[in-house]
């Protein structure tokens, strides 16, 4: 019964009372919890007041003041309605495709270092991970599609597994790039690489931390990253699988109450996801943007949550102002602009790392 | 027990019975869906034994793409399986070999690492343990195995290729979207302006 002490320590030891030997991780993971799903509740609301501000209306503000507690409100709504399950659905793979969804999207936090040693688990191939759960997320749609059998849903899922499994492809490019310049695939060590080098290190104004950033020199992908991480969440202007026009509400129409409310949580959670890991990637993660007093006594976390909303603040004025595209431009920007553009840059960055001997190489050298 | 011992049974004990279930379920949406099962319960067990790497990559290409893939086809194709499982025993003795040849393959294998554990240390590149397995991966591929390598995904290319040239099918009279035309297109050669005197018309 050795495993079960390490387990119990592992999960639940509390210093506190002498007993085990870690914070367990429970704890720890409740928390992170409980915090992100408060997040996600108020940048659903921000969603819904940029986009009201962008077209002159004044959003969700009758439930509290300004409306800061219209997502409970939503959420209890949610919940006490009646779940309805069509009569030919699968009702097992029905119930299972919006757990799965939820699940995953939260699942993909557990890498994500929000500060310096803040990352729930800080394993060696962290964004392979990331990359590897994205990549399971369009199980959650291609099931809810088939298992409610009906027309809408189905071909709302055709088109959403199409789309995602597309953009996946520019998206691990983008990602082979900065990892070219990093080596190495940890999460934490793509934001020290950039907090350590790049232009304003080479330039000798080590304290002009953002110009270390990797946006800068790899400012193409940083635009190609943005684009296709809207397609890979089926954000506005790349929202086919709902398109309400032509779908309804695509693979999400024969959905209600609780298991619709999961499916918007991993949605939404999958998008702040996407926030985090532009941040992390191209915006120097928890690092502050000059390293000079007044900014350097911001927490890091602080600093990371303030990138994130900003990056999200973008989603959102693009969902807000830009006209939906139609199927084939979709997948004519994916595999015709998008896949080339990032293949051939991927070859010459590598070339310019090989020759120039540019790069982090891992902390190594 | 240790903790990695217990949580290989679960993963092993998942795998075996989603493997089985692949095969004896009814409906072959759920044996796909039983299919991926398996592949994430075995990238559990290559996390176990230490190779994060092939875990991921596993996850990120069979499971991501490939299982998408059969899961595309089985949806949309519109099969009589009842029909196919009758001819079921016709297939069987190919099936059974297969299984057969497997096996020992597998125990030959096993069977190697369990009379001559050192059988692992003489390979023929030996693997610094100082340095994590994403590492020691590309090292071995893009230095001593690059033309296999190279030359593996260039079969794949050409596959790929194939497939492309057997579907492509070029119709005629269908109106395509041109985005540089329509970047290039300018207010003076789409429209013109014209001063039309009233009773007239333009021809008049």
């Amino acid at each position: 019964m050795d495993f079960v002490v390490t387990a119990l320590d592992y999960l639940l030891g509390i210093p506190l009372f002498g007993w085990g030997t870690q914070v367990g991780f429970i704890y720890k993971g409740l928390l992170f919890l409980v915090a992100l799903l408060i997040l996600t509740a108020y940048i659903l609301l921000a969603d819904r007041k940029i986009w009201a501000a962008v077209q002159i209306r004044r959003g969700p503000n009758v439930v509290g003041p300004f409306g800061l507690l219209q997502s409970f409100a939503d959420l209890l709504k949610f919940v006490f309605k009646e779940p309805v399950i069509p009569a030919g659905a699968d009702k097992i793979v029905f119930l299972l495709a919006p757990f799965i969804t939820a699940l995953l999207s939260l699942s993909a936090w557990v890498v994500i270092p929000i500060d310096a040693g803040w990352a729930l688990a800080n394993i060696n191939v962290g964004i392979l991970y990331i990359f590897a759960i994205s990549s399971l997320g369009v199980y959650g749609v291609i099931m809810g599609g088939w298992a409610s059998n009906s027309k809408y849903p189905f071909l709302g899922a055709l088109r959403s597994a199409a789309q995602m499994v597309s953009y996946e492809v520019s998206i691990g490019f983008v990602i082979i790039t900065v990892l070219l310049c990093v080596g190495s695939l940890n999460l934490s060590d793509i934001v020290i690489a950039q907090r350590e080098m790049g232009l304003a290190t080479s330039l000798g104004v080590p304290w002009l931390t953002f110009l270390n950033w990797f946006w800068l020199p790899l400012f193409p992908m940083f635009v190609i990253f943005l684009i296709s991480a809207r397609a890979e969440t089926n954000r506005p202007p790349f929202d086919l699988p709902e398109a309400e026009s032509e779908l309804v509400a695509g693979f999400m129409v024969e959905y209600s109450s609780t298991p619709y409310l999961l499916f918007m949580l991993g949605e939404y959670i999958a998008i702040i996801m996407m926030c985090a890991m532009t941040t992390i990637l191209f915006l120097g993660g928890w690092t502050s943007p000059i390293d000079l007093p007044p900014f350097n006594w911001v927490p890091g976390a602080v600093w990371f949550l303030l990138k994130v909303c900003a990056v999200f603040f973008m989603f959102a004025m693009v969902k807000a102002f830009v006209p939906r595209y139609r199927y084939d431009q979709l997948m004519r920007i994916g595999w015709k602009t998008f896949l080339p553009l990032s293949l051939v840059s991927v070859i010459v960055l590598a070339f310019i790392l090989q020759l120039t001997g540019w790069g982090w190489h891992g902390g190594v050298a | 027990m240790t903790l990695p011992l217990f949580f290989f049974y679960v993963f092993s004990t998942i795998a075996v019975i989603s493997a089985l279930m692949v095969i004896s379920s009814r409906n072959p949406v759920h044996s796909v869906l039983f299919l991926i099962l398996c592949f994430v319960n075995s990238a559990g067990i290559f996390m176990l034994a230490g190779a994060e790497f092939l875990a991921l990559i596993l996850i990120v290409v069979y499971v991501g793409a490939v299982a998408v893939l059969f899961l595309f086809v089985v949806m949309m194709l519109d099969v009589d399986f009842a029909g196919l499982r009758h001819g079921m025993l016709q297939y069987a003795p190919i099936g059974v070999i297969v299984g057969l040849i497997l096996l020992v393959e597998l125990l030959l294998v096993a069977g190697g690492f369990a009379i001559a554990p050192d059988i692992a240390s003489s390979s023929v590149v030996p693997i610094n343990p100082g340095i994590d397995n994403t590492r020691a991966l590309g090292q071995v591929l893009y230095t001593r195995y690059v033309f296999v390598f190279q030359g593996a995904g260039a079969v794949l290319l050409v596959a790929m290729i194939g497939a492309i040239v057997l579907t492509l099918r070029h119709k005629q009279g269908v109106k395509r979207q041109d985005a540089g035309v329509q970047a290039n297109r300018r207010v003076e050669d789409a429209m013109e302006v014209v001063k039309v005197k009233s009773g007239e018309g333009l021809r008049g």
